[in-house]
């Protein structure tokens, strides 16, 4: 725009310009939070549901091979903990978890992945403090949390239990 | 069978999506959405709503973190209906031990072996 139009019409062109980005900003701002969480929601549960769909597979299997629906969650566990830290040392989870979100976090193979990239990414600084020390940072508070928590609620039930109610 | 696959995927992905709702709608953290699951999965497991779960959709429910505080209670009532009180102390990774060993054995095992692709 000449300086001459701009005297003659002042900003009126750039206020306008500006009034439609602010419009257009806010518009974005109303709709895009909904469409990305809902973006970001279709994309958790497509690939928790698969991770849940491969822990089902693995469990028929072991059903398959002398094991019984008691004891067959610590096996199978143990399969999905040891796939993840394969796909994490091979850098793949990486990428799995960002276009999944908490569908890779929510899952056992979530808390594997947090173990395992925490012990790599430590390991320059050392054995024993590096890995030893920082691979429980981000699973540590889960294990405090949940041994905290259950020792709670199974000192309300065992109270419960001992004085005579039932029921539960 | 098939309907164990369906259950699962379903369930699965639904304890997913909560957790997207917290990390993604309540700004948490992935750690402070995993220790609320794992809390809610004691209270569960607690009040003893978490077992049918299970029973409905196998994997699907065992997978997810939930399942950890879960089998933590199971662990230590287990215990305790065998050993007494001292079972909640002996009893709570009981369970739960495999899966916590098994992620740090593996990690370490990891560690030494591989570099962090960056």
């Amino acid at each position: 725009m000449s300086k001459k139009a701009e005297k003659a019409n002042p900003g009126s062109a750039a206020l306008r310009q500006q009034s439609e980005a602010q419009v257009y900003q806010n518009m974005q701002a109303e709709m895009s939070p909904p469409s990305h969480l809902l973006r970001g929601c279709l994309r958790a549960f497509l690939v928790g549901g698969l991770i849940c769909l491969l822990a089902q597979g693995v469990q028929e299997v072991l059903l398959r091979y002398g094991f019984n629906l008691e004891n067959v969650g610590a096996p199978t566990s143990a399969v999905m903990i040891l796939l993840a830290v394969i796909l994490t040392a091979a850098g793949v989870y990486d990428h799995i978890s960002q276009f999944a979100g908490a569908g890779s976090a929510v899952p056992i193979t979530g808390f594997a992945n947090s173990v395992c990239s925490a012990a790599m990414e430590y390991r320059s600084e050392g054995l024993v403090l590096g890995v030893g020390g920082n691979m429980f940072k981000v699973a540590g508070p889960v294990i405090v949390f949940g041994a905290a928590g259950a020792f709670i609620v199974s000192i309300g039930l065992a109270l419960w239990y001992t004085l005579g109610g039932g029921g539960i | 069978m098939l309907m164990h696959f369906v259950w699962a995927f379903v369930v699965g992905g639904l304890f997913c999506v909560a957790g997207q709702l917290l990390m993604q709608g309540c700004k948490l953290t992935p750690a402070h959405t995993m220790v609320c699951f794992v809390v809610l999965g004691c209270v569960l497991g607690g009040l003893g709503w978490y077992q049918p779960l299970i029973e409905l959709a196998g994997a699907g429910a065992t997978t997810p973190i939930v399942s950890f505080g879960n089998s933590l209670v199971k662990g230590a009532m287990q215990e305790f209906s065998q050993n007494g009180w001292v079972g909640l102390l002996t009893g709570i990774f009981e369970v739960t031990g495999a899966g916590v060993s098994a992620a740090l054995i593996f990690s370490f095992l990891a560690a030494l072996c591989f570099r962090p692709k960056s």
